[in-house]
């Protein structure tokens, strides 16, 4: 079947459209193939704007490691605004990608990264654009199977109906096993056709197949159970994860996009995982264990990708930079390396210490010192030992004076509200925290002209977390705190106007909590949404709360639950949870115990310093935690190597 | 070679570029960021602007709208070191993505650039509309003394006359490209030359004067491409604004011309051909 571009048909409708350049490609580092010289074609869709996908590290870097492959090609396609997708419709124009502007209804596979779950809706205007039916039961042979990825793939369950396919975890090596299996099938003629290739894609480690598995409900709206329906896929599906880093030095030739992008800079992932431990943070858990590339393979991307790119910052990437084992050395050896060369290096990291501003120091050392973050998380140190994030208010004032007396002007503050147990006056806190950091701040740089800004998200309990059982807060509730601190921090104007408070509105949250712990049965409430024009949810001036309110309760009742039930009810531990058949190593009992802590308000270390708290990872996922210089001498005794391999 | 922020630069070098197929759509933000990155990529001794951020320093000169390609376009870079302009062409051409081609570099004379430019041709494919239809069009156009288009800009509607810009404005017809519709088969093409002005006449305010002037259908699709810009001259043609650095490189580069010592010869050869 001949595949041509529909650029020509797109570009007489892009001068009609806001920001045309999103759609044309042209990034340096892009490929282009032969469509009739490859054998297994994918297309690779971030479902968010062009400016928020194309930094997409994850996109990025399984598009090299398949074009690599001789035979596959990979191209990439992201969600189109509404004024685009008005027009396409109207002149019949597909969804396409930006690399050929081929039709992605073409293409064999279609794969979906998830990092949010408000990415929804818009995986929904994409099918329907692409001309594939939106219920997986529909479509043939001739259209692609669509796989799901990324941290929502680790529950899919409310986008069951919509999805062929996820992948749990780490995407490098698994995309190929897929990429082999649908080789192999073609290359047979497409035996049995495609009911024949889902099931051989069950049968890849940490592929999950929702349409082989039955999901069965109590009277009272709780799971029953969860059943496969055919012996190829597992009864549970263990995620998969990549151990050697430096041999995934990917992306080594990062995409430059033409337009204007979030990130305007190339980054290296320095090490997956994280074992800091925080209870609400998904990332940290469904990543574990941590896996750190080498000081030289650091260096060796970072040499590459800017040679490569042009850019002239880069990002040291990972859920906390500042744990790097040898991060002291990397970050001096680059700003040694770049002094005077107009790159300019950051790093990610929430770490509340004196280690931070160091490391902070010296990669600022020949720029402006303007502003530096840290995430406290909590304003109560009660609160804090409830989320595990460890940090008394004496180290927080110490870290911001020495910050201060750096020569750093402005710090910010990140914390959550809507924590489980949290009360008014742990919110509160964050108020008289703010003003202390201004008086400590004055004091150490002798200046009245510093900023502490404050910056507050609405806490989304996540599977396979330990406040995975906890109940959301109400939006309202999170709301009448918020205005309460505000008032609190402008009660003391001469303090109060030297910070600074961002915030967003509760709602969203509620939405997105709905979206990650919801079962099967939220998939009508998402298609209805849909279907009434609900597009781009994770943007605020998109997003209408009032759609999906009544999408639920329009679905939901009639199935005996609803959106108060999936968000801001606690479940106990009997409860079957929707995601319990997929298996991200943490042991089931851990999490519970670790919930019943966090209650208590008892805190957990971190392995990566101190033993192995069994969390279940390691032994289950037959993997350890591998940091530091390789080591000389005898290799540690303990918990960094429990477990069978 | 690793830039170098501090160093003063020791020449300029001028160039014409073209933004042409897909990336019409760039703006000039897109433009200037894919140049600085193609300049780090190519590793040019370029000047850094001074300050926490240090930009390569590049002047620009009045870019084509978005959506509007270009043969004509015109930039100029400062450079720490002597390299040949025809070096600096390649390399920067060679790490540009594709859509961005550098066309000339001839080495900056006495005289600013903008002074040399006065006005823009353009070259208009107008879909939708017979040519017969648009060279009517044209015709009453010249014939009006003034002729205010709104353009929705940032700031809101703004008014400006269309008319008074145009220095002559022709009309061919061409042949059909697009066989799906009948409507868009009917094409004509628009020759035009317009001052620069402020605000701009660009070619979508063309079309808006001669759909006011002649009740034009507004659902006409347009691609654009500006053929040249320069001073004019008398006959209403357009003066090359790199002529002036290309004759004077020639006189410089006489024997005992140039106040230049590094004994580069080849950079004198190839300066001297590229007029």
């Amino acid at each position: 079947m001949a595949v041509t571009s529909v650029f020509e048909r797109l570009e007489l409708l892009l001068p009609r459209v806001s920001k045309p350049v999103q759609y044309v490609g042209g990034e340096i580092n892009a490929t282009v193939k032969d469509w009739d010289a490859t054998a297994v074609r994918w297309a690779l869709m971030y479902p968010d704007a062009y400016e928020v996908g194309l930094p997409n590290q994850g996109i990025m870097i399984l598009y090299e490691v398949l074009n690599e492959q001789p035979d596959v090609l990979a191209e990439r396609t992201y969600a189109v605004w509404p004024d685009l997708e008005a027009l396409m419709r109207e002149h019949g124009v597909p969804q396409f990608t930006v690399d050929s502007h081929r039709p992605v209804g073409a293409f064999d596979l279609l794969g979906v990264s998830f990092a949010t779950e408000l990415g929804y809706t818009n995986l929904l205007t994409a099918l329907d654009l692409a001309g594939i039916p939106l219920s997986t039961s529909a479509r043939t042979d001739d259209h692609p199977v669509v796989i799901a990825g990324g941290h929502a793939a680790f529950n899919p369950e409310p986008i069951a109906d919509f999805i062929d396919a996820a992948v749990l975890g780490d995407g490098e090596q698994v995309v190929l096993e897929i990429t082999g299996a649908v080789r192999d099938w073609k290359a047979h003629g497409c035996p049995s056709g495609r009911s024949e290739l889902l099931d051989r894609l069950a049968e890849i480690d940490g592929v999950y197949l929702p349409s082989r598995y039955e999901v069965s409900y109590l009277p009272d709206g709780r799971i029953a159970e969860v059943v496969r329906t055919t012996e190829r896929a597992p009864r549970r599906v263990a995620k998969r994860t990549t151990m050697d880093l430096d041999e995934w030095p990917y992306p080594k030739r990062p995409l430059v996009p033409i337009a204007e992008s979030v990130h305007e800079r190339m980054s290296v992932e320095i090490f997956r995982g994280c074992t800091r431990g925080c209870r609400f943070c998904q990332a940290g858990m469904i990543t574990r264990p941590v896996r750190e590339r080498s000081a030289r393979g650091i260096d060796e991307m970072v040499e590459r990708g800017l040679a490569a790119s042009g850019f002239s910052e880069v990002g040291l990437l990972s859920l906390s930079s500042a744990d790097h084992s040898e991060i002291r050395e990397i970050t001096k050896g680059l700003a040694d390396r770049y002094e005077g060369s107009g790159t300019g290096l950051s790093l990610p990291s929430t770490r509340v210490d004196a280690f931070n501003v160091d490391l902070a120091n010296e990669i600022s050392r020949n720029g402006r010192r303007s502003g530096l973050t840290f995430a406290p998380e909590g304003g109560s140190e009660r609160i804090r030992r409830v989320v595990n994030k460890t940090v008394s208010e004496e180290d927080l004032i110490r870290t911001v004076s020495t910050a201060f007396g750096a020569g750093w002007r402005q710090v910010k503050l990140y914390f959550m509200c809507g924590l489980p147990t949290e009360t008014d006056d742990d919110v509160l806190q964050i108020a008289y925290l703010a003003h202390r950091v201004i008086r400590a701040g004055r004091e150490a740089s002798g200046s009245k002209d510093i900023r502490c800004t404050i910056s507050i998200g609405a806490f989304v309990p996540k599977p396979h977390t330990p406040f995975q059982w906890a109940a959301q807060e109400h939006p309202d509730i999170v709301n009448r705190r918020l205005s309460k601190l505000r008032a609190e921090i402008d009660s003391d104007r001469k303090i109060g106007r030297n910070v600074g408070m961002r915030y967003h509105d509760g709602k969203p949250s509620l939405i997105e909590g709905l979206l990650s712990r919801g079962d099967r049965r939220v998939g009508r409430v998402i298609e209805r949404v849909w279907r009434e024009g609900g597009r781009f949810d994770g943007w605020s001036e998109h997003f209408r709360y009032d759609r999906w309110v009544a999408a639920c309760a329009a679905e939901l009742a009639p199935q005996g639950v609803s959106l108060e039930w999936f968000t801001t009810r606690e479940r106990g531990r009997e409860e079957v949870l929707p995601w319990d058949h997929l298996d991200s190593g943490l042991d089931s009992d851990w999490l519970w115990g670790d919930w019943q802590d966090a209650l208590a308000g008892r805190e957990q270390d971190d392995c990566r310093w101190t033993p192995c708290f069994d969390c279940g990872v390691c032994p289950s996922m037959g993997t350890d935690i591998q940091i530091g210089p390789v080591p000389i001498g005898p290799v540690p005794i303990g918990p960094v190597s429990i477990g069978p391999r | 070679m690793s830039p170098n922020p501090s160093a003063a630069a020791v020449c300029r070098v001028r160039l014409r570029y073209a933004k042409r197929g897909k990336l019409r759509f760039t703006s000039h933000r897109d433009v200037a960021r894919a140049f600085e990155r193609a300049l780090r990529r190519a590793a040019l001794p370029m000047a850094y602007s001074q300050g926490y951020s240090p930009h390569p320093v590049v002047s620009w000169v009045g870019a084509a709208p978005t959506g509007v390609a270009s043969e004509a376009e015109y930039a100029e870079i400062a450079l720490v070191e002597h390299v040949d302009p025809e070096v600096v062409r390649a390399e920067l051409d060679a790490a540009l993505p594709e859509g961005l081609a550098v066309l000339e570099g001839v080495l900056a004379g006495p005289g600013g650039l903008t002074e040399r430019i006065e006005a823009s041709a353009w070259r208009i494919e107008v879909r939708g509309l017979a040519g017969e239809q648009l060279r009517r069009a044209a015709h009453m156009l010249l014939a009006v003394p003034e002729m205010l288009v709104e353009r929705v800009t940032k700031d809101g509607r703004r008014s400006l006359d269309a008319r008074a810009a145009i220095v002559s404005l022709e009309v061919e017809d061409c042949l059909a490209v697009l066989p799906a519709s009948d409507q868009l088969s009917r094409c004509g093409i628009l020759t035009a030359v317009v001052r620069q002005a402020s605000p701009a006449v660009r070619p979508d305010d063309v079309l808006s004067a001669l759909g006011a002037v002649a009740g034009l259908p507004s659902s006409v699709l347009v691609k654009a491409i500006r053929t040249a810009q320069g001073r004019l001259d008398d006959d209403g043609g357009l003066v090359d604004p790199l002529a002036a650095d290309r004759a004077f490189a020639r006189t410089a580069l006489a024997p005992d011309g140039l106040a230049r010592s590094d004994g580069r010869s080849d950079q004198h050869d190839v300066a001297g051909h590229a007029g």
